[in-house]
């Protein structure tokens, strides 16, 4: 049964092939195919999932990719219990999210495209998940970021659309540029590339990898902060976060299964499955803890004054990826994991209820236009109102046990700092989750009287993929409640551990039992994020003019976050346009160079040329010349021979017998 | 007795002033005749060696009838041309005429 | 020294000096003369060589014949007197090397190699012998001679014709 795990990302790709050679034939009906090879890919995900259950795993190279050399790259997978909840969490939001876009994508020019590039995704995200080796998985790694671009700009006629795209590509190319690099320094220093060779031999290793290298980190710092900066680009942490606000160009279900469940968790996937490097790296694991906490708060003070409803629910994402590499940079992978896959649940709800309204709106994203829709789309009111619930973590929806969970971690290890952001994030993601939901659904209907005749519920196409969500949304917590004993934990521990334990002794960050309990830090949680839902409820509900009142009092930090810190026009500023005058710079001294190195070129051919030509002639004339001018010269001295008097001849005879006798006497 | 070497090498001294003769005067029967001189020595030569060597038929005096023959008729002619040569130029002095001169 | 040796060497210092008129005399009438003293000279010569018919032939012909053609020439091509002219022309000495170097080498044949002979005490009369051997052994020289003798008779008419 294991070893049919090649089947679960190959099976999406049939649905591409096919999808995507026959799609103009197949048109209304690719989602057929592309929906059936989803669930038949989750039917045998969760067969794998059992099989991993009951204890056992799957290492197998299935095909030799790469054999150069030394090196030796395979195709290979591995079935244990990380990469079986990865799997399971991947194709079952996966299948859900195509069956919803049945009904969002309906009548869409591209409708065969779109499942084309959306099975393709599949594949490439099952592959990083199943991946036994770094390599294979960087594979999948790339191929989403492909099928990121290509769906974010998937109405590329729009501009800002096909610009949404590149942006995404571009950003994440320089994460994947610090993850090459970690990956030659993974290579060179353990010889493979496999997860199987390289994390027991981290303990034996820990001499080399802790030797001192640039700047003074040690080398497994540097490979650990290279992967990282790929999880960076990927994951969307600061600073290359700026591409997935500008993603929500693309069609809502996109969002939900790639910038919400699936793609940019990869990140926090990749530096879970490399727990036993990152426990080497001490440095490294502070590092990862304080970049996501800051950018879980950055990001939600952003979401604070957003406008667009799905601009608030991706800076939450890029918030909630923040605390899941918060937990790992505090060595609770496990945690981050579950934080992980609770959130693929309620933040693809989020996104789909999103969908949902513009779609039951005719296309409108304005919150400041919504208002009321309870009445007209119950559903996707409720289930809205119980991913936000979830997301702001109260008691007992999912998202409140694994960000506890995080959060106690955190505090656990010492840095309080690094809780107190935490904490203030969970304030602020409570806050802007509930101001989200009251402007949308609840309060007098702000909107466009045009589009208020039209205003329905979702059909059941859309509807049912929210109601299994919510209900994951809800109860998904309940199987990891406590780190120690739950469902969940004891599942995945193990894998933590087994690599954990090899780099014990290299100083890992001990989760200790430090600090205040578990249940102090719950109640703490708890109340925060009530807190902050009570605000919201003050600001948002009661009275209106609170809101309104606050922005002009706080003029400049209001303005402030509405433009998002102004971050895209600085990188724009600094990177793009300077890049842009460098190359017109360069360009110039191209251009004058080359034209002045091909001019010159020809003009020293001409006058080599030239100088040749003359040579020839003076040359070849000349010693034609000279020639003539010895036969003449000759010529004229020698006819003097002929004198024309008999009595030379006759003296030239006898000279010539006297000399011929003369031999003839003496020899 | 007269030794042999005597006639020849008077022949040999006659044979070169005739020779010198006939590089050197100007006049064309002067040369002509250091022609005649030449020929005269090569019949000393002759007949000196039909005395002296040991001949059946006496052939050294027969060659000398026959170079007095030649040298007669080559003579004539010669002295018809150098007319010929004076009417054409008006001089016998062979190193006037230069016609074949580059 | 025997007479014979004395008349000879009288005979070969009037021949050479006769030769030696004939080759520097500034007169090409004076030459001319000269000439017919060298060939009586010779003449002489042959006398003293037992070939008493050559030298009959020698007189007549050459002094009876050439000279006087020689002499008539030289009326018709010179004015008789003129001695002013040069005699001889620039390759003189040139000439004079040549001369010189051939008379070396022929005195230098003369006089080795040759063992000293004598030869018979003295010819039969030669007269006949020479008829004979003309008429029969060397017969076709004669009449060949013949022929270039009459050659050269209308060969030198024809070339002093007057046009």
């Amino acid at each position: 049964m294991l070893k049919l795990v090649w089947l679960v990302p190959i099976l999406p790709l049939a649905g591409v092939v096919i999808n995507g050679i026959f799609g103009r034939w197949v048109r209304e009906r690719a989602h057929l195919l592309a929906v059936g090879t989803t669930g038949l890919s989750f039917l045998i995900a969760l067969g794998i999932f059992l099989q991993v259950l009951t204890g056992r795993t799957l290492n197998w190279d299935v095909y030799s990719w790469i054999p150069v050399g030394d090196f030796h790259a395979t195709v290979g997978f591995q079935a244990d219990p990380l990469s079986a909840v990865m799997m399971l969490v991947v194709t079952f939001v996966g299948f859900l999210i195509h069956v919803y876009s049945v009904g969002y994508m309906h009548g869409d020019p591209g409708y065969a495209r779109f499942f084309t590039y959306m099975n393709l995704f599949m594949s490439s995200m099952l592959i990083l998940v199943l991946a036994n080796n770094y390599l294979f998985m960087f594979l999948g790694w790339e191929g989403v970021g492909l099928c990121s671009y290509l769906l974010i700009g998937f109405w590329y006629q729009k501009q800002s659309a096909s610009d949404a795209g590149k942006k995404a590509f571009v950003v994440n190319r320089i994460g994947d540029a610090g993850f090459l690099l970690g990956l030659f320094l993974i290579w060179r220093t353990f010889g493979s590339l496999h997860y199987a060779e390289i994390f027991p031999q981290v303990a034996e290793l820990h001499e080399i990898l802790a030797q001192p290298s640039i700047f003074g980190l040690s080398l497994v710092t540097w490979m650990t902060l290279l992967l990282f900066t790929g999880a960076v680009g990927k994951s969307a942490q600061l600073p290359l976060y700026v591409w997935l606000p500008d993603a929500m160009e693309g069609p809502t279900p996109v969002s939900a299964l790639i910038h919400a469940a699936t793609m940019v968790t990869a990140g926090v996937y990749m530096v879970a499955r490399s727990s036993a490097l990152f426990d080497a790296a001490p440095v490294s694991m502070t590092v990862v803890a304080t970049v996501g906490a800051l950018t879980a708060v950055f990001a939600a003070t952003i979401a604070l004054v957003q406008n667009d409803i799905k601009r608030v629910v991706a800076y939450s994402t890029i918030s909630q990826l923040g605390y899941m590499f918060l937990g790992a940079g505090v060595g609770a992978y496990a945690s981050a994991i579950f934080h992980l896959a609770t959130h693929a649940f309620f933040k693809a709800l989020l996104f789909l209820g999103s969908g949902s309204v513009i779609h039951g709106l005719g296309g409108e994203q304005d919150i400041r236009r919504m208002g009321g829709l309870r009445k007209h789309m119950p559903i996707t009111a409720w289930t809205f109102l119980i991913a936000a619930l979830a997301n702001a973590g109260i008691f007992p929806l999912a998202g409140f046990w694994s960000k506890d969970q995080i959060l106690h971690a955190a505090i656990a290890s010492g840095h309080v700092w690094l809780w107190a952001l935490g904490a203030a994030g969970a304030f602020g993601t409570a806050f802007y989750m509930l101001r989200l939901y009251f402007v949308t659904f609840e309060g007098e209907s702000r909107v466009d009287p045009h589009v208020a005749h039209h205003v329905h519920e979702s059909p059941r196409v859309m509807a049912v993929p929210l109601i299994i969500l919510a209900v994951f949304a809800f109860g998904a917590g309940l199987f990891g409640t406590s780190p120690e004993h739950s469902p969940y934990y004891t599942f995945v521990n193990p894998v933590f551990r087994a690599a954990g334990e090899g780099a014990a002794h290299a100083g890992g960050e001990g989760a200790g039992h430090q600090g205040p309990s578990e249940f102090t830090m719950a109640l703490v949680s708890v109340a925060i994020a009530a807190a902050g839902i009570a605000l919201a409820y003050q600001m948002y509900l009661r009275r209106r003019e609170l809101a309104d009142r606050m922005a002009e009092r706080f003029r400049g930090a209001y303005t402030l976050l509405l433009n998002k810190y102004w971050v895209d026009e600085i990188y724009n500023a600094v990177f793009v346009d300077f890049g842009k005058w460098l190359c017109h710079r360069l360009w110039f001294v191209d251009a004058k160079g080359v034209d002045g190195a091909v001019n010159g070129t020809s003009w020293l051919t001409v006058f080599a040329s030239h100088l040749s030509a003359r040579f020839d002639f003076r040359g070849v004339d000349g010693l034609v010349n000279a020639i003539a001018d010895v036969i003449q010269g000759g010529s004229q001295a020698f006819k003097r021979l002929q004198t024309g008097v008999i009595q030379n001849y006759l003296l030239a005879m006898a000279m010539g017998i006297f000399v011929i006798v003369s031999l003839y006497f003496f020899f | 007795m007269i030794p042999l070497s005597h006639y020849l090498i008077l022949g040999g001294i006659i044979f070169s002033l005739g020779v010198f003769g006939a590089l050197t005067r100007r006049n064309a029967i002067a040369i002509l005749m250091s022609i005649e001189l030449m020929l005269n020595a090569v019949n000393l030569n002759f007949i000196a060696f039909a005395r002296y060597l040991p001949q059946t038929m006496l052939q050294g005096q027969v060659f000398a009838i026959f170079v007095i023959a030649v040298a007669a008729a080559e003579a004539a002619v010669g002295l018809a041309i150098v007319l010929g040569l004076y009417r054409n130029f008006k001089t016998v002095n062979v190193d006037e005429i230069n016609l074949m001169k580059w | 020294m025997t007479l014979k040796l004395g008349i000879f060497y009288f005979l070969a210092a009037f021949t050479l000096w006769a030769a030696a008129v004939v080759v520097l005399g500034k007169n090409i009438v004076r030459s001319a003369v000269a000439l017919i003293f060298g060939f009586c000279g010779m003449a002489a010569l042959y006398v003293l060589l037992d070939a008493e018919f050559l030298a009959a032939v020698q007189v007549l012909i050459y002094v009876g014949g050439i000279t006087i053609l020689l002499l008539f020439a030289i009326m018709l091509t010179s004015r008789i007197g003129v001695t002013t002219a040069r005699v001889v022309n620039d390759q003189v000495i040139l000439s004079a090397i040549a001369a010189i170097g051939l008379l070396v080498g022929l005195i230098y044949a003369s006089t080795s190699g040759i063992p000293a002979m004598s030869g018979p005490p003295r010819l039969p009369e030669t007269a006949p012998f020479l008829g004979r051997a003309l008429l029969t052994t060397y017969a076709l020289p004669f009449e060949a001679v013949s022929v270039l003798l009459l050659a050269a008779m209308v060969g030198a008419i024809v070339l002093a014709r007057k046009e």
